[in-house]
């Protein structure tokens, strides 16, 4: 089952041709990485998929992102598609409010204003996020004097308290300690049962420990697209094997 | 021959810094030399909480409770009127105008601040006074442009400080800009646009040539939004040309208050300034 269909996709930023003419469709309950050297388009189609390119300057996009069938350029309502489509960012982006406030930020703006439900919510999402019992008794003291492993896993809690369907992250766990980047792919290991996560990393080990399918991007364009055993064992292309054996990037 | 000179420079950069705080001394000195007196001779408690000033009558009455109330209505009205547009403007520049009208209201801000207050006064009375008399409604409205550009400059840049991937947090879990911008962006920016309103009430409450102008400034207890009223610094102004002896200590001892007022203001400020470091 796909999640996302995407289809000849360019996007432009201004007149740099950002992204050429990319086909992939991703698997739902899967994780599926996104590798490849720096500025070679990684985050630009993923920030296509929930339209976070839209409040970039100069962003023109063409082409076709389904999401279930449904056209994300169409007539989708764009916070409609960012609650079903949720993101973390590559730096901790914890609000500057209580940890319960941050939690409780999605859901409100969805519309939900009775205590017990929002209580319920963040006690799950904290807890989905393995980091309830270091976060419990301090629901009511500000986010940002957690930890940098502690703020990514509030702000993984926090996209998933307004229950979306995907779950997209930029390098998670390229600001964090080798011992928070291992809490965080156990938690993606786990998370994946029942969301469909995509992920772009820049650490090759990570992409072969966690996901299930791997894309390489290279200017602008996906290179290679299969199952992350076959690529980092037998790569098709020639650019691949040399990225993933070191030899540039 | 340049050891000399840096002497002598190092010196002369000294004492210019220290004009500055020589100023400050000798303001204070006379304020309380000439002040302290005066408010014994009236009364501490009849002198701040007289309801009377007569300075004319046998014998004289000089109580500054309504000049208080005065500046106190009036920076008030000019906070309620101003602050709310001073954000809003200040949400806009940084958030969601156009560059082109930028270019437009940006310069206009800065063009307003440097308005000299008579004029301000002078626009309040050709077209704020007749519709709403001389009052302390003409004369917030009128406080509240005078502030505007304050409020509106620190504001701005407080909101423009905050980081742009609070707002991408925000807007990715499916809030609009405005919930955005109202619900995380504001309130991560909060004590610098209190220092704004602060500095805002400093410059109204101070204020003295464009609310005697509109004011009306009766000394009596203000009465109505509508009805007129007078300020600690209007007192000061109207009255000192002729006022001599106790009256006159009166006047100072009118400023000294004032004085106290701006005073607890700027600490107010500095406690900001260190809260947001
Ligand atoms: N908002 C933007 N405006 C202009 N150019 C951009 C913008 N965002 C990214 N780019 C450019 O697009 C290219 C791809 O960027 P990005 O998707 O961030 O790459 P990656 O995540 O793979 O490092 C880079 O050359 C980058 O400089
Ligand atoms: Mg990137």
């Amino acid at each position: 089952m796909k999640c996302f269909e995407i289809e000849k996709l360019n996007l432009h930023y201004g007149d740099f041709h950002a992204l050429k003419n990319i086909c992939m469709n991703i698997e739902k309950e899967n994780i599926t990485s996104f590798i490849g050297p720096s500025g070679c388009g990684k985050s630009s189609l993923l920030k296509t998929l929930n339209r976070m390119n839209d409040i970039a300057e100069g962003c023109r996009i063409s082409g076709d992102v389904k999401l279930f069938g449904e056209d994300v350029y169409g007539d989708m309502d764009v916070n409609m598609l960012r609650k079903r489509v949720g993101m973390v960012f590559q730096k901790p982006n914890p609000f500057p409010m209580s940890v319960y406030d941050n939690i409780a930020f999605g859901p409100r703006t969805h519309g939900i204003k009775s205590k017990y439900e929002l209580d319920k919510i963040v006690e799950k999402a904290l807890q989905d996020a393995a980091i309830w019992n270091e976060l419990k008794d301090r629901l009511k003291k500000s986010a940002l004097g957690l930890s940098g492993g502690q703020q990514q896993r509030l702000c993984i809690a926090r996209a998933m308290a307004v229950s979306p369907e995907i779950l997209l992250m930029d390098e998670p766990t390229s600001a964090l300690d080798p011992i928070s980047t291992g809490k965080i792919e156990e938690l993606l290991l786990h998370l994946k049962e029942a969301y469909s996560i995509i992920i772009v990393t820049h650490n090759m080990q990570q992409a072969a420990r966690i996901s299930d399918k791997t894309a390489f991007f290279l200017f602008g364009q996906v290179i290679e697209y299969s199952e992350t055993e076959s690529m980092f064992t037998m790569p098709r292309d020639k650019r691949t094997e040399d990225y993933i054996t070191g030899r540039f990037g | 021959m340049t050891s000399i000179k840096e002497k002598v420079m190092s010196r002369v950069f000294l004492l210019s810094a220290l004009s500055t705080v020589l100023a400050l001394a000798l303001i204070c000195l006379f304020l309380f030399i000439n002040g302290i007196p005066a408010m014994a001779k009236i009364g501490a408690f009849s002198f701040m909480l007289g309801k009377e000033w007569s300075p004319s009558d046998t014998p004289p009455l000089f109580g500054i409770l309504p000049m208080i109330a005065g500046s106190l209505y009036v920076t008030a009205g000019a906070i309620i009127i101003g602050v709310p547009i001073g954000i809003l403007t200040a949400v806009f520049l940084s958030k969601s105008c156009p560059k082109k009208l930028y270019k437009f209201i940006k310069p206009g801000m800065d063009l307003l601040a440097g308005i000299p207050s008579v004029v301000l006064g002078f626009f309040g009375m050709a077209v704020i006074v007749p519709v709403f008399g001389e009052s302390i409604l003409s004369a917030s409205i009128v406080l509240g442009i005078m502030i505007l550009p304050t409020v509106t400059g620190i504001s701005e840049s407080a909101i423009r400080a905050v980081p742009q991937n609070y707002y991408e947090g925000a807007v990715a879990l499916g809030a609009g800009h405005y919930r955005a911008v109202f619900k995380v962006i504001l309130p991560a920016a909060n004590s610098g646009v209190l220092a704004a309103v602060i500095l805002g009430v400093g410059r109204a409450i101070g204020e003295t040539m464009a609310v005697i102008m509109i004011a009306g400034n009766q000394a009596r207890m203000p009465v109505s939004l509508f009805k007129g009223v007078r300020t600690l610094t209007a007192n000061i102004a109207l009255e000192m040309g002729y006022a001599a002896e106790l009256h006159r200590e009166a006047l100072i001892a009118t400023a000294l208050v004032l004085f106290v007022f701006i005073l607890v203001i700027n600490l107010g400020f500095a406690a900001l300034k260190k809260r947001i470091k």
